[in-house]
């Protein structure tokens, strides 16, 4: 049972938290950060190539602790208790590019682990419910095969499928389309428009996400807020009308409308850290 | 683990193995005596670092009993089944020759001193005490503890460390406790499986070798060197050596985010050190027999 939230309480909160890194303790990728993720949003945040947009989806999901400011989550303030944060992390789903299937474990066994390690229902009860994700991402030819024999675009389906199983109400995704060909992309922006909508397998309640991406081209159109991560700062941008309007050059090449280089958009966070690969 | 040790905060950097990368990094010492200072401050660290990792697991094994214990008892099951059953043929060969080998010794120098009657006996120090365990732990350590080093450093590198944590799963519940109960579980049976086997083996040698003992007079003088204190020794023998091994095996896959370039070097780390730290637990096992006798 997740606790009832009034509509206008945030799912997520960061009020001017700095972000860090995993790969080096003093390093910051962002600071000042102030966002806001209500029910039914659908953010895109842009960032090129190194700017540190998995490490601000990390803190946002709570994986990684905010280097200073508060990072509120379902109207809480994220706990330090393991049992409360653990309670605040089920409600949400991080899908995360450097976070594969557990090679060891079938696809369905993938799937079904979360579900087994925080639920633990009856067998039948995880079948139906895995079944039910194996079909709606078009995985069920996969189901009993270990990772090492399922090509790369459809592992991550399967690590979408294992990040909903727990029904989140907020998801996180970052950079969900990296990689993958024409095929598979329009799958995904369908699949993540349908979610946002409302899809059935969540019983067609609208699910908020947020994406990060390095071309927010992608999104217009489906996501319905978008922001920047850029020089180390984040900045919310507005629906697409006003980030067409941005004269930001680093908003252009990711918004696709110009093709500037990269090296002349100023110093990439790559560059200040380059342990970052 | 860096997430869990992040989020966690009480745990610190200790697990991410920086300390140890800084001072690899460092430039060769100047002197012997430099060099010896540093090998001393790496080992001093390595005990850190392994106490450390050891008292996490047990801290998670106590406070988590029996969170998802459907998963974690299948995974037990497992580790047991990898470091138990599977190894049991090559057991059942080890007692043969065990037996042959301590009682094809001690037939020879019995039988000058005219001390047969001792033949029994003799089987309790050398094989229940000593010989078994220390046997057992050796070749698991061969045979399951270099693939931890091997399977983990391979999870950790392909971020299925991060994934659990990102499913809200502790990467120390789910994938070094199941190990340590496992290989603790493991090493116990096949010690007492091979001292079994040792123990039968070895009057069929001495039949062989036409030494005049009935099985009756053998087990008598071998029950008669039994104590109560052997089997409580025993099973405490056995299952730390099973949870030091799955500690420091497991230390070595996950502590750092290994190369493929860096697993032999970790898996060999992990061996000397496990052998060194069931030789240190095996010496105070024997001050406690002194102690006791």
């Amino acid at each position: 049972m997740t606790p009832s939230l009034q509509s206008d309480t945030p799912l997520l909160e960061m009020r001017d938290v700095t972000v860090g890194t995993l790969r080096n303790t003093d390093a910051v990728v962002a600071s000042g950060v102030n966002w806001v993720v209500r029910q039914g949003d659908f953010w895109a945040v842009g960032g090129l190539h190194g700017a540190g947009k998995s490490d601000l989806l990390l803190t946002a999901g709570g994986l990684l602790p905010p280097r200073a400011g508060e990072l509120w989550l379902f109207g809480q303030p994220t706990s330090r208790t393991e049992a409360a944060h653990l309670t605040q992390r089920l409600r949400l789903g991080v899908v995360l590019d450097a976070a594969p299937l557990l090679s060891h474990l079938t696809v369905f066994d993938n799937i079904a682990l979360p579900l087994r390690y925080h639920r633990n229902p009856p067998a039948d009860a995880v079948e139906t419910a895995v079944s039910e994700f194996l079909k709606a991402t078009g995985l069920l030819p996969w189901a009993s095969c270990t990772p090492a024999i399922v090509p790369r675009a459809w592992q991550k389906r399967a690590v979408l499928a294992r990040a909903l199983v727990l029904r989140p109400e907020l998801l996180l995704l970052d950079c969900p389309l990296s990689g993958l060909d024409g095929p598979h992309t329009g799958w995904w922006l369908e699949f993540l428009e349908t979610l946002a909508r409302g899809h059935e397998l969540l019983g067609r309640r609208p699910l908020t996400l947020a994406i990060t991406t390095e071309d927010l081209g992608r999104w217009r159109g489906r996501a319905r807020q978008f922001a920047l991560l850029n020089h180390q700062r984040f900045q919310v941008l507005g629906d697409w009308p006003q980030v067409e309007q941005c004269a930001e050059p680093t908003v252009r090449l990711l918004a696709g409308g110009h093709t500037a280089d990269p090296a002349h958009l100023g110093k990439s966070t790559e560059t200040r850290h380059p342990e970052r690969t | 683990m860096a997430y869990a040790g992040a989020m966690r905060l009480s745990v610190p950097s200790v697990l991410r193995f920086s300390w140890l990368r800084e001072l690899g990094a460092a430039p060769p010492p100047t002197s012997p005596a430099r060099g010896l200072g540093r090998r001393l401050v790496l080992l001093l660290l390595t005990v850190q670092g392994l106490t450390a990792f050891g008292l996490i697991t047990l801290g998670v094994l106590l406070t988590k009993p029996i969170l998802a214990r459907g998963v974690i008892f299948n995974l037990v099951r497992q580790e047991l089944a990898r470091a138990g059953l599977r190894l049991l043929p090559m057991f059942l060969f080890l007692a043969a020759a065990l037996g042959f080998l301590v009682i094809g010794q001690t037939v020879s120098w019995l039988t000058r001193v005219g001390a047969i009657q001792f033949l029994g006996a003799v089987m309790v120090p050398v094989v229940v005490r000593e010989l078994g365990p220390s046997l057992t732990a050796l070749v698991v350590l061969a045979r399951v503890g270099t693939a931890h080093v091997v399977e983990l450093g391979t999870a950790r590198a392909l971020g299925e460390v991060e994934a659990l944590e990102a499913l809200g799963i502790d990467p120390v519940h789910y994938l070094v406790v199941p190990r340590v109960l496992g290989m603790a579980l493991g090493i116990f049976s096949l010690t007492v499986y091979l001292v079994l086997g040792a123990v039968v083996s070895g009057y069929v040698w001495a039949f062989l070798q036409d030494v005049p003992l009935t099985p009756g007079d053998y087990f008598r003088q071998l029950t008669g060197a039994l104590r109560g204190l052997d089997f409580a020794l025993l099973a405490l023998k056995t299952c730390a050596f099973g949870a030091i091994i799955a500690v420091v095996t497991c230390y070595h896959g996950l502590a750092q985010p290994l190369r493929l370039a860096d697993v032999s070097a970790a898996t060999v780390r992990a061996v000397a050190q496990s052998l060194v730290a069931c030789v240190c637990v095996d010496a105070l096992f024997i001050i406690v027999y002194l102690l006791a006798a």
